[in-house]
């Protein structure tokens, strides 16, 4: 597959563009938190996003769905993370969606996928329990009783694990791990909603007891290792994306500052340190542009080995994000470091999104075994 | 969103041509040149003095260049292969699949064909593009002057007009293996009033032509791949000036951009290279297959990291290319870029081999020691124009910053 966008995907990611700057501005993340309700995001905003068939583009048509592929949601989420735009699309039109069509049976996807696609439901993944993400390492069990089990534990880090309305859970069942469609509704589960540092929500959730179906199992029982690693994957790239999207914004507009910012009578850009940093920069995004653009059409083309291109791109986009987010303040100089000027949120959305489903470390040493070293 | 339909499959080019592309080089690629150059001596450059190192070798320049594929996308009119870019890049993929070397390195098809095709009259084209393609002369650049380096439109070799011809008289430094070139492409100065990019013309002669000699020049690496070259009332024809009398700092920079795209692509994984992890777990210490020593193993994996990631944006900027975008935004990026991974290349290598990388000498016949090629990648940021130059020209001319 060529790494050029077609037509169609140019369209949708223009057609984002247009709405997210004119919806869901960085302005909008400042009155969130200024003035929002500790939703972490506008319900109103999300049903707009629904409308426009966002929330869909993932799930197959069958379940009321637009099929329509990674990549397109890929460039939405790049949008959104050029504007900041908190909404469930990471954590539900993607990883719950990817989780579902990966795992789910027919039974599932058919209750689940249509409110998804709808707007109307929100699926969060809830896979970590210690401050630094290891998905392999879980304490959170569910022990078999007579057709079905009794689920105890705690995750951390839940993504809008305060509006979710059901949770991809991962437990030990005796043999391996698996994966359980949790309803947050259930007997035992207590959800503590904690805002981060860039006004988005997480939730801790603790499960005490919760009995399930059988039918509750997302994939084979104790087989769920391979499954959470792909889905995951497919949330990592699709992080990636949005990285890719804030590291641009962050950039450009720093780029646009160096322009109009004069000291000693010229502008500021016209000085070759700062120059050669801002060109070293664009080097690096261009090459996060590639790695994301290639991970996403290798998702479409099917997932299977998708590990070494998700920890390249994890790891490389956050590193070069972090880098832009950074020179974005000190290039910005005073004026970066005050919260009336917005650059600041992009370098604390961009933190919480380089922790998120692993550190550019983690993905570096992932990388690495991968490669055999 | 208006519901978008199912992305239509991407167009493929006709899957015959691999098949016929692949029929054939099992048949014609001998089996000596199925293995990257083990080092400079097994480079076929051609040119009237090139002594074939195998029968192989020499028949598989024939072979290649008899089908045009020493320089796949030129018109078949001046030799070449006429293939489209989707041609283009299976024959490669093809050549890459059987680990298949190049069958000539040639400074004519890498940095003078394209200027020819883009510039050159129809009898300039017809001279010198049919030769470059079979590999019958081998090209040298003149560019560089002892006081021009990055400030390259400082040149002052001066080619005066004698009527019917012009003479020649000046020096030139760092050219590429200037002592074994049979023509060179030159930059000269030919109107001495006026502002200085205005008055270069670029220019072309035989090295065999009376008062060109050279020099070689050897580097750190005690290698000589370089020389100086004198011009001393050198005769010029009139009819070998490219894109016109005075016009030839365009055609130098056009010529410039293939040449950093081209030192771009040395600092690639997929050129055939042993990748660095390899090398790094076959001599030292590793526990369950991981590097012992993890500081080092982070450093590997960063390097392998962003090597891959140059290999698919030189994918990308392909691809865009192939659509329909220019490639001139990417040419200062890439060298910058390549020259700099592959400079890191040889850091870890030398840092993997420790003390035995300290050898002066190769251990392998004729190759070159890890620490000569070390010392070798260091110019790999000056040559072409230094990293702060290419930094400088995508500040201003991509970035837009002013100054």
């Amino acid at each position: 597959m060529v790494l050029v966008l077609n037509d169609e995907q140019t369209m949708l990611r223009d057609a984002a563009r247009d709405f997210l700057g004119e919806r869901a501005p960085v302005r909008h993340l400042r009155e969130l938190r200024d003035h929002g309700a500790g939703t972490g995001y506008s319900r109103a905003l999300w049903a707009e996003m629904a409308d426009l068939g966002w929330t869909a583009i993932l799930v197959p048509e069958a379940y009321g769905g637009l099929g329509y592929g990674y990549t397109g949601l890929g460039l939405v989420l790049e949008e959104t993370g050029r504007t900041l735009t908190p909404s469930p699309l990471l954590g539900t039109a993607l990883t719950a969606v990817a989780a579902l069509n990966l795992g789910g049976s027919h039974a599932q996807c058919e209750a689940i996928l249509p409110g998804i696609a709808a707007g109307e439901r929100i699926v969060s993944l809830a896979c970590d329990e210690a401050s630094r993400h290891r998905p392999g390492q879980v304490a959170t069990a569910a022990r078999e009783r007579a057709g079905g089990y009794l689920l105890s534990g705690r995750k951390i880090a839940v993504i809008d694990g305060q509006a979710a309305d059901t949770f991809i859970v991962s437990a030990w069942t005796g043999g391996g791990l698996s994966l359980f469609l949790v309803p947050a509704d259930a007997a035992g589960v207590t959800v503590e909603p904690c805002s981060v540092l860039d006004t988005h929500v997480a939730a801790n959730v603790r499960f005490d007891r919760v009995d399930l179906d059988a039918v509750a199992l997302l994939g084979p029982p104790d087989q769920g290792q391979g499954l959470l690693d792909r889905v995951l994957d497919v949330a990592r790239i699709g992080v990636a994306a949005e990285l890719l999207g804030l590291a641009q914004e962050a950039f450009e507009r720093t780029v646009h500052y160096l322009k109009e910012r004069k000291q000693f009578g010229v502008p500021i850009g016209s000085f070759q340190a700062l120059q050669h940093r801002a060109a070293m920069l664009h080097a690096e995004i261009e090459m996060c542009k590639s790695v994301v653009l290639k991970a996403l059409q290798q998702l479409d083309d099917g997932i299977a080995d998708c590990a070494e291109l998700a920890s390249l791109a994890k790891s490389k986009v956050a590193a070069t994000a972090h880098l832009a987010a950074t020179e974005a303040i000190q290039m910005h100089g005073g004026i970066g470091m005050t919260d009336e000027f917005d650059i600041g949120f992009f370098l604390k959305r961009c933190r919480i999104l380089e922790t998120l489903y692993g550190d550019r470390h983690f993905h570096l040493d992932r990388y690495a075994r991968a490669r055999g070293y | 969103m208006s519901t978008p339909a199912p992305a239509p499959a991407p167009a493929t080019a006709a899957p015959d041509f691999r098949t016929e592309v692949r029929a054939w080089l099992d048949a014609n690629c001998p089996e000596s040149m199925r293995s990257p150059y083990r080092s400079e001596a097994d480079v076929c450059w051609g040119g009237r003095g090139f002594v074939f190192h195998t029968e192989e070798q020499r028949r598989w320049l024939e072979r290649m260049a008899g089908r045009g594929w020493t320089a796949p996308t030129w018109p078949r009119d001046y030799g070449g292969g006429g293939l489209g870019r989707e041609e283009a890049k299976i024959l490669k993929e093809e050549l890459a699949r059987i680990h298949a070397r190049p069958p000539l390195m040639s400074f004519g098809i890498s940095m003078l064909g394209p200027a020819l095709l883009k510039f050159g009259t129809e009898e300039q084209k017809r001279q010198h593009l049919p030769p470059i393609v079979r590999g019958e002369l081998r090209w040298a650049q003149g560019y560089s002057e002892p006081n021009a380096g990055s400030d390259l439109a400082s040149l002052q070799a001066r080619c005066e007009d004698r009527g019917d011809h012009f003479v020649l008289n000046g020096s030139k430094i760092w050219t590429s293996y200037g002592n074994y070139a049979d023509w060179m492409f030159c930059l000269v100065r030919t109107d001495f009033e006026s502002k200085k990019q205005e008055g270069i013309s670029f220019v072309m002669f035989d090295m065999a032509t009376p008062g060109v000699s050279t020099r070689p020049i050897r580097l750190i690496s005690g290698k000589s791949p370089f020389t100086e070259t004198f011009f001393e009332d050198v005769r010029v024809a009139k009819d070998q000036v490219i894109g016109g009398l005075n016009r030839g700092w365009t055609v130098a920079k056009y010529l410039l951009s293939h040449e950093r795209e081209m030192i771009a692509g040395t600092g690639l994984s997929s050129a055939g290279s042993t990748p660095v992890s390899k090398t790094a777990v076959h001599l030292l210490d590793t526990e369950n297959g991981v590097l012992r020593n993890s500081a080092l193993r982070a450093d590997i994996a960063r390097f392998e990291m962003d090597e891959r990631c140059l290999d698919l944006t030189i994918e990308r900027a392909r691809d865009e290319a192939q659509a329909g975008a220019s490639l001139g935004a990417y040419a200062s990026m890439f060298k910058y870029y390549g020259t700099e991974l592959n400079m890191r290349r040889w850091e870890l290598l030398m840092a993997i081999g420790g003390y035995d990388a300290l050898a002066w000498e190769g251990g392998d016949g004729d190759a070159e020691s890890t620490a000569q090629h070390w010392l070798r990648s260091k110019g790999n940021s000056i040559e072409g124009g230094t990293s702060e130059i290419q930094l400088n020209i995508v500040a201003k001319h991509i970035l837009g910053l002013p100054g």
